[in-house]
């Protein structure tokens, strides 16, 4: 099962599962639900993972980013 | 029911007004719609308890009132439950959206719509749009949202008078029958409005309406997201645009091999211009201005009614006199520095580099329980600390904001002290001021360090919006600078007058003397140092520098010097700072962060003399061996601080 933190520069990918209630909320709320496909923009070195959406960056915390499960399509 | 709004903004209305209130995302240019619309006629005004910026102004017979930028009502932090509480008072909705995330935007909208209030949405930042190859059909999605649609430049005051005729044109827009099915199955007597966020299980309207909350809200919150997706796709026209400089540049941003001396070269800009050209050069000024003009010419006019050595005479212009002391240190000293770092902050603000530099530091951050949007306080610090304790208030959790503050009290000078620092430790040497530096910073790092692991619970973690920089309009910069300071003035002046009352009775009541005498056995049987380096401590109190400078005029050897330079830094920065911790965090936890980091400086203090005494005979060597000492000292401490510890009670319970 691949986590958001696995993903690589530039790839397209799809959110799949994302654990945490309030994050979840936040997600629909920012344009990225589960089941969005998303833009994987950057993955800052031992920093946080970067997904864009229409023209909107998102940075996302590794150890959140850890959590989040997607697939890429 | 009487809201947040309603008991603030009351006064404002005239008979009969209306309630227009601005509502939107963070970062679409809301306030700068309200600036154009109210025009002279604002006034700001905070809310108790909350450092967000609410502006109400005038508007014909009517009221306009900002709020918070938020991305929907979930009361998830405080600007959303306030954000709520207006617009739940509002009679008109001005819906400020940005044309380029319409979609995202557009889950903001309608909530707002399915709330039933009358909206007007503007569409902002069309020449963006343009720019990044977005076409929008403006009157297809009129249609689809049912309510009035105005598009707008606000920064370039276009669509504004368009906004102006449409305000009072808003109307309740298209609400999914089924949705209204299940607002109206609550039965509840209240407003559409409320009874929606009943459903949306909005745990504060649900105590005030005394029903239980609602389960709907991701249910709701899925379909009301799926909605806004079709809806801007029907709209959205997109053709392909190459990548922009701007996106460029925001990528370089938050690589760490280009993040970090874009980062360096950010600060040193900022470091010459608050650092050096406010607090050296025009804080030179104003405090020559305030000590040779303004200080004399009151003391003579207090002197003419109050005879000089009276204790009125004394507390009013004495050495801790009311209108001396605290006017001087007010306008004199604080009020340049202020202005300037929410200059710096507002244009940081406005170009979108905040939450890149955020992102780009907060994997080192996670390590002490903060997360990357607490950057943004600790490089406040180094400009004043007391106006950087104020913005920890947006930081995600209060274990964050503890976090936050302890490493401020501790480890952050400010630049008056820097400077004063730097000044005493440039006649030691330079190993001196390396020492000095990586003590600094090994106490921020081990307190974080140690409060992560000490307090319960987990720090959220980083999830924010990075919003497409900008070069920032500088008329908005100066008008949010000058709205801001005026309010740090507001707050600020009354607790610094009280906290320059009480030294004014300590000293006139021979309280100050006693406590000289009471710090001597620190100063000398401990510290090593002499026995009127009390009288530092007790300046350093009031304001770090004072009691810095005051070490120059001590006559000391270099380790010495040393020893009170540190000591005196890990002190709590300054009465002001002081003040804003036990505002900010209560009288008992205050209390409790002012003495543990009163205790830690003399304890550290002690500590050092001692090591670097040992180390005297070692002649050259004696600033590496201290520095490799409290390098090590530091890395043992993280680690033990990293150590798992089972409890007794949590062991792992075996799946039936």
């Amino acid at each position: 099962m691949m986590k958001l933190d696995q993903a690589r520069r530039g790839q397209l990918i799809k959110i799949t599962d994302i654990p945490n209630e309030l994050t979840r909320i936040q997600a629909i709320r920012f344009g990225i639900p589960e089941g969005a496909v998303v833009t994987c923009r950057e993955v800052v070195p031992a920093g946080p993972v970067i997904v864009a959406k229409n023209k909107q960056e998102i940075a996302i915390g590794r150890g959140l980013a850890r959590t989040i499960k997607v697939e890429p399509c | 029911m009487l809201t947040l709004a309603d008991s603030s903004v009351g006064s404002v209305i005239q008979a009969g007004g209306k309630k227009i209130v601005l509502a939107g995302n963070p970062n679409v240019g809301k306030s700068v719609i309200f600036n154009a619309l109210t025009g002279l006629y604002e006034d700001v005004s905070n809310y108790s308890g909350t450092t967000l910026d609410m502006a109400c102004g005038r508007y014909g017979d009517d009221v306009i009132i900002d709020t918070p930028g938020v991305y929907g009502l979930s009361a998830l932090n405080k600007e959303e439950e306030i954000a709520r509480d207006i617009i739940l008072s509002a009679d008109v909705l001005v819906n400020v959206v940005n044309a380029v995330h319409l979609g995202q935007n557009l889950f903001f909208t309608l909530q707002l719509i399915d709330m039933g209030l009358p909206v007007v949405v503007v569409l902002n930042m069309m020449d963006e749009a343009e720019r990044e190859g977005l076409k929008i059909d403006v009157s297809l999605l009129g249609k689809l949202l049912g309510v009035p649609i105005v598009t707008s430049v606000a920064v370039h005051d276009t669509g504004i008078d368009e906004l102006k005729k449409m305000i009072y044109h808003a109307r309740p827009g298209n609400i999914s029958p089924l949705l209204l099915e299940r607002i109206e199955g609550t039965g509840l007597a209240t407003g559409r409005d409320e009874a929606l966020l009943v459903l949306e299980g909005d745990p504060e309207i649900c105590r005030r309406c005394g029903v239980k909350p609602g389960t709907e809200r991701e249910d709701i919150y899925r379909s009301r997201r799926e909605q806004a997706d079709q809806i801007a796709e029907c709209v959205i026209k997109e053709t392909k645009v190459s990548e922009s400089f701007a996106s460029r540049l925001g990528r370089w941003m938050i690589l760490p091999i280009t993040g970090f001396p874009l980062l360096a070269l950010a600060l040193w800009a900022i470091y010459e211009l608050v650092g050096v050209f406010l607090a050296q050069n025009i804080v030179d000024f104003t405090e020559n201005f305030m000590k040779g003009y303004y200080e004399p010419a009151i003391q003579g006019l207090v002197g003419g009614l109050f005879s000089s050595g009276s204790v009125i005479n004394s507390l009013l212009v004495g050495h801790y006199g009311l209108l001396t002391l605290a006017i001087t240190y007010m306008f004199g000293l604080l009020l340049p520095l202020v202005l300037g770092i929410f200059f710096v902050l507002s244009i940081l603000e406005d170009t979108g580099y905040l939450p890149r530099i955020a992102a780009l530091v907060d994997r080192a951050l996670v390590g002490i329980g903060l997360n990357g949007q607490a950057i943004i306080p600790l490089i406040l610090g180094f400009g004043c600390v007391t106006m950087a304790l104020i913005t920890t208030r947006l930081l995600g959790s209060e274990r964050e904001r503890r976090i936050a503050i302890i490493i401020l009290a501790l480890a952050v000078p400010c630049s008056a002290q820097m400077a004063i620092v730097v000044a005493v430790l440039a006649g030691l040497g330079i190993s001196y001021m390396m020492l000095y530096i990586l003590i600094m910073f090994s106490f921020a790092v081990c307190a974080g360090a140690l409060f992560n692991r000490l307090l319960p619970g987990m720090s959220s973690p980083l999830m924010i919006e990075l919003p497409p920089l900008r070069v920032p309009v500088l008329r908005n910069v100066f008008s949010k600078t000058w709205k801001r300071t005026l309010e740090f003035v507001k707050e600020a002046f009354p607790l610094f007058a009280a906290g320059t009352l009480f030294l004014g009775i300590l000293e006139v009541t021979g309280l100050l003397q006693g406590l000289r005498n009471f710090l001597t056995p620190i100063t000398v049987s401990w510290l090593h140092l002499p026995a009127d380096m009390a009288d530092v401590f007790i300046m350093g109190t009031i304001r770090k520098e004072f009691g810095a400078a005051a070490i120059l005029s001590l006559h000391m050897h270099a380790l010495q010097t040393f020893v009170a330079v540190a000591t005196l830094s890990l002190t709590v920065p300054c009465i002001a700072s002081a003040i804003i911790i036990f505002k900010e965090r209560g009288w008992r936890e205050g209390l409790a962060i002012w003495v543990a980091v009163f205790a830690l400086a003399f304890l550290v203090g002690g500590i050092l003399t001692r090591m670097l005494e040992a180390f005297g005979p070692l002649g050259i060597l004696q600033m590496p061996a201290s520095s490799a000492v409290v390098m090590l000292c530091a890395a043992i401490f993280v680690a033990l601080t990293k150590i798992p510890i089972k409890k007794p009670g949590a062991i792992t319970t075996i799946p039936k």
